[in-house]
């Protein structure tokens, strides 16, 4: 039996990595993600989790010391934030592609700058072609759940790639709602002990982090890729036994009220929570609207997107992060390119908000539909719009 | 006895390489062509060579190898051309020649 309990989304966080039992935990605290590495140490002081804490200097040394610990088999689990996980970025790169099933939540935060400690999805974009795989979470439980599944679906040896839970910094991480926290024996039956091929042991000497000339990089590369592609099947099987044992169960691309809908909001993150409201709400005035929450953000549920928006007219993309100089929103210029070969898709309109994080109100989400659906009809000589901003945009042409 | 055959890294295609690129057995580098990157390659002088195996000894790639004769030669495979051997030489045996040439 469940117990169902408040809890903020950091210790949602930590008590998924408790619950999954992991060996070493190393972070180094950062807004809005303190909550998690705080709420960890405290645990293993107290001895509720038999893990090693590995205090550490920067967020460069808390993931290093994760590959360590990775590489010789502990199930290993770390927590940042916006610079703090720019400040890893190399490392976050050695991850993947050594193949370390380390599982990271991000409290995702702005970037500097201005110096901002609120949230957007800056610093996921930073990573986006890291290697790791990435979904976002919308509420507290599934910040829960998918930090569970991440260990589940990373450490499987088909995977063996690391894992990054994203939820928003403060609208998430600082809030408490119910949580229904699962029984230990039912996360140890979904959980198996973390097996990892390639530990190193004295006994069984091999090299880790070997150096790849020319001749060999290339192919080194493409392997990595095809595994990492690879591994949607091990997700979609993963959020199959999590639905199992515990009763919740997860696509990579969430509808909601979309049938028969003409136009289409996406979002990712804690804000498709409250566009749902908006999507209610012109329901119920009679308009042909529904939303796309994108969890799996890579690799990337080409086939299940398009499956979701194939028969809507027009597909508003909500950004909460610019890609200076680009075609657009970073969703949007992701989803635009996967439905271009499509002989029938929706016209795909780009529009950001929620940056540094300024809040999203239901009636900022009716104007974003009522907004895109005027841009989709007219046409707009800008490539993107920003919600809400003070003052006449004109510059940003392609 | 075949010679087991020496494998370079533009043998392998992608569907060989291990996850993470990991070395799983130790002490492999014998079974691959390190020294191909080689631009000096160590000639030595039997005449000279009084077999006291110093370079031998201070080869850092454990490239040298004592011969049947009892004189120490490098094996071209693995040989870097660092030219330790010719510097440490007490007799000026070993000289460092420009690859491609003779």
């Amino acid at each position: 039996m469940s117990k169902r309990v408040g809890l903020e989304a950091s210790f949602a966080a930590a008590e998924a990595a408790r619950m999954a039992n992991v060996d070493v935990i190393a972070a180094y605290p950062i807004t809005p993600q303190t909550h998690i590495p705080e709420r960890l140490a405290e645990m293993v002081a107290d001895g509720e989790l038999n893990a090693a804490y590995i205090p550490v200097e920067s967020e460069h040394s808390a993931l290093s010391a994760c590959l360590g610990a990775a590489a010789v088999g502990a199930r290993t689990f770390t927590a940042t934030a916006g610079q703090g996980l720019e400040l890893m970025h190399e490392v976050v790169y050695i991850a993947s592609s050594m193949r370390y099933p380390v599982v990271m939540a991000v409290s995702n935060r702005a970037l500097s700058a201005p110096l901002s400690v609120w949230g957007d999805h800056s610093d996921a974009m930073a990573v986006r072609d890291t290697g790791w795989i990435q979904v976002f979470c919308q509420n507290n439980q599934e910040v829960f759940d998918m930090t569970l599944w991440a260990f589940r679906v990373g450490e499987d040896s088909r995977v063996l790639l690391p894992v990054m839970v994203h939820f928003d910094g403060f609208h998430l991480s600082h809030v408490t709602e119910p949580v229904f926290l699962p029984e230990q024996e039912e996360v140890d039956r979904f959980l198996p002990r973390f097996q990892y091929p390639f530990a190193l042991d004295p006994d069984k000497p091999m090299t880790h982090g070997a150096f790849g000339p020319p001749d060999i990089y290339s192919e080194a590369k493409v392997a990595q890729e095809v595994a990492f592609r690879k591994s949607k099947d091990v997700i979609i099987q993963g959020f199959k036994e999590f639905g199992d044992i515990f009763g919740r169960y997860y696509n990579l691309v969430e509808p909601y009220r979309t049938e028969g809908a003409k136009v289409l909001l996406l979002t990712m993150g804690s804000f498709g929570e409250t566009a749902k409201i908006a999507i209610d709400t012109k329901k119920n005035k009679g308009e042909s609207v529904g939303l796309i929450s994108l969890r799996l953000w890579r690799p990337f549920p080409f086939r299940e997107l398009r499956q979701a928006v194939k028969n809507a007219e027009t597909l508003i993309v909500f950004d909460r992060c610019i890609s200076f100089g680009g075609p657009g929103g970073p969703v949007y210029s992701e989803i635009r390119s996967a439905l271009y070969n499509e002989k029938k898709r929706p016209k795909v309109v780009s529009l950001i908000g929620g940056l540094g994080g300024r809040d999203m109100s239901v009636e900022d989400f009716e104007y974003v539909i009522d907004r895109g659906q005027r841009i989709a009809e007219e046409g707009s000589k800008e490539l993107f719009e920003t919600v809400g901003i003070r003052g006449k945009v004109t510059g940003i042409r392609g | 006895m075949t010679e087991k055959r020496l494998k370079t890294g533009s043998d392998l295609t992608w569907r060989d390489m291990e996850v993470g690129n990991i070395v799983t057995e130790a002490g492999n580098a014998c079974v691959r062509k390190t020294g191909d990157w080689r631009t000096e390659r160590p000639i030595l002088d039997k005449e000279k060579c009084t077999k006291c195996a110093l370079c031998w000894i201070y080869c850092p790639d454990a490239a040298i190898k004592p011969s049947e004769e009892g004189y120490y030669e490098a094996d071209l495979h693995y040989c870097k051309g660092c030219g330790i051997c010719a510097n440490i030489c007490p007799v000026g045996a070993i000289t460092m020649t420009e690859e491609g040439e003779k």
